[in-house]
């Protein structure tokens, strides 16, 4: 893949006096000048409300915003009705484990999701279980940190309504094989949910292909901003389901005791929708695909392989999840012998290197592995084996000083 | 500044008065619960003063470091004393805390503060402390 280095602006300034090293794009990615000045030529020259102005420039604001819909549902291979914007991963599953909770799931129902969920993918449907008196239950993790298809396949039944599950995990960085999760779901009548917010930014994703039903995942972390994100569903499922937030641009005609809906998706974008955002998105998804997917997937196995590598050579490493750069994202998650993550991280961060230390949103998980907390670093496709380097190096000295 | 002073490393690697006490007058503990850092401290208090302390947990390297020298800030101080004490005292004991940790460095001050209400609740050997 070429060098991108020199589109990221804040690549370019320092850290407490080193060159900054971010190894953090599993939180948020950092953004290039195409996103930023999308986002600025927008509020320059476009700015306007959308879908009911009848003047130019918010027929011009409508259309920016619709074509960063089509851009996002040809990058995933839906259809642009199928894709509705949201705030983020974290609002598209609240929406739908209230929209799709309220039409699918029943009193005694079982929901299916994994122990290595994060928090996003998981309080939701524990709240829906809850409300719904349905039965939550949690797919365990081979000691590889791979999910157990066999205890997935005991408990799935006929009265699970709903799997909910994350494609690639953000901490152990394991990629789910959900064609074959969808496959076996929809053999009892389930539902699949996928939490793609690690997935869609580093991998070519296509949702006919997975098999899924539902996907969800943010735009900040795959280079656009913050405050959008999406949610694509089946277009029969979303049709089933009642709106999620209520208000302008969601109704069709209004009375002062009922409505109805607006067709898909602004049945579901309630509201002034984030513009700005979703021009951003999209000038995110061409910046990626111009890169295209294949390649960033490569770039960043080859940077996992040195990052596992290198970690693995060390004896006061634990590293958690897959060993296989094959079988994993470019997020890996580990622990220094006998030291908090959160002193690994101080360390680091003297010598400009940003890596995350906490237990990820993935609080179940850690109690399972028997750690409070890991350090977590994450690649993107501006990192460079050298940036790997220096990271190993500087753990080197972390180690010799607290170790 | 680093944000491991020698201060911070030599309590860390060498913790004063970590263990528990028989008979305590006050047990409390107190949790960082994002980072899982915990700390539990024990006081033994007699005449109004602090006579033994002993503190117990685990964490980064600055809690830690934070608990065993509040420990030695304790022993020996009348408890109003302590009512009155500063969390910046505690933190210019340690030399100075980077703002990203003083979540860490302030984690036992919280457990003491939390001590000495326990202590102010069950008023066995105390007077009634006043709160802000």
């Amino acid at each position: 893949m070429r060098n991108v280095r020199g589109d990221f602006p804040v690549l370019a300034r320092t850290v407490n006096g080193h060159p900054l090293v971010y190894l953090d794009s599993a939180a948020t990615a950092q953004k290039p000048i195409q996103v930023i000045e999308a986002i600025a030529r927008f509020y320059r020259e476009a700015n306007a409300n959308v879908h009911r102005g009848l003047y130019a420039l918010s027929v011009e604001a409508t259309e920016l915003y619709e074509n960063a819909r089509k851009k996002i549902a040809a990058l995933i291979g839906a259809r642009p009705e199928e894709v509705i914007f949201t705030r983020g991963t974290t609002e598209s599953l609240n929406l739908l484990a209230y929209s799709l909770g309220e039409a699918r799931v029943r009193e005694g129902d079982g929901i299916l999701v994994t122990v290595m969920e994060h928090h996003a993918n998981l309080i939701p449907w524990q709240e829906l279980a809850r409300r719904k008196g349905a039965a939550l239950s949690a797919v365990r993790i081979t000691p590889d940190g791979e999910l157990d298809m066999d205890d997935f396949r005991r408990r799935l039944s006929a009265r699970t309504a709903v799997v909910a599950v994350t494609h690639i995990s953000n901490v152990l960085g394991t990629i789910n094989p959900i064609p074959e999760i969808s496959r076996e779901a929809h053999r009892v009548g389930a539902l699949v949910v996928v939490d793609a917010a690690q997935s869609i930014p580093h991998l070519p994703v296509d949702v006919r292909e997975l098999g899924c039903d539902f996907l969800a995942f943010s735009g900040h972390k795959m280079l656009g901003p913050t405050g959008i994100g999406v949610l694509w569903g089946r277009r029969e499922l979303l049709e089933e389901m009642p709106p999620f937030l209520t208000g302008g641009e969601m109704i069709r005609e209004v009375w002062i005791d009922r409505a109805t809906w607006n067709d898909l998706p602004y049945k579901f974008e309630a509201g002034t929708p984030p513009i700005a955002q979703a021009v951003g998105l999209g000038a995110a998804v061409e910046y990626l695909a111009g890169l295209g997917m294949e390649e960033v997937r490569r770039h960043e196995e080859e940077l996992t392989g040195l990052l596992l590598e290198g970690l693995k050579a060390r004896e006061y490493v634990e590293i958690y999840g897959p060993h296989e750069p094959q079988k994993r994202g470019g997020v890996v998650a580990f622990n220094l012998r006998g030291i908090h993550p959160h002193d690994v991280a101080t360390l680091l961060d003297q010598e400009g290197i940003a890596i995350r230390a906490g237990h990820h949103c993935a609080q179940p998980l850690h109690r399972l592995l028997g750690v409070p907390a890991s350090c977590r670093a994450s690649v993107y496709v501006y990192n460079t084996p050298e940036e790997i380097e220096l990271f190993l190096a500087a753990l080197d000295g972390v180690w010799e000083q607290l170790g | 500044m680093s944000p491991y002073e020698d201060l911070i490393i030599d309590h860390w690697r060498h913790p004063r008065n970590k263990g528990t006490l028989p008979d305590p007058d006050v047990d409390v503990t107190e949790a960082n619960v994002p980072c899982g850092d915990v700390v539990r401290l024990q006081l033994k208090v007699r005449n109004g003063k602090v006579e033994d302390v002993r503190f117990d947990g685990r964490g980064c390297a600055i809690s830690m470091a934070s608990a065993s020298l509040l420990t030695e800030m304790l022993k020996g101080k009348r408890l109003e004393e302590l009512e009155k004490m500063h969390q910046e005292e505690l933190l210019e004991a340690l030399g100075g805390v980077i703002k990203p940790r003083l979540n860490c460095a302030l984690l036992p001050f919280r457990t003491l503060r939390k001590a000495l209400k326990a202590l102010g609740e069950t008023g066995s050997r105390v007077d009634p402390p006043s709160y802000r």
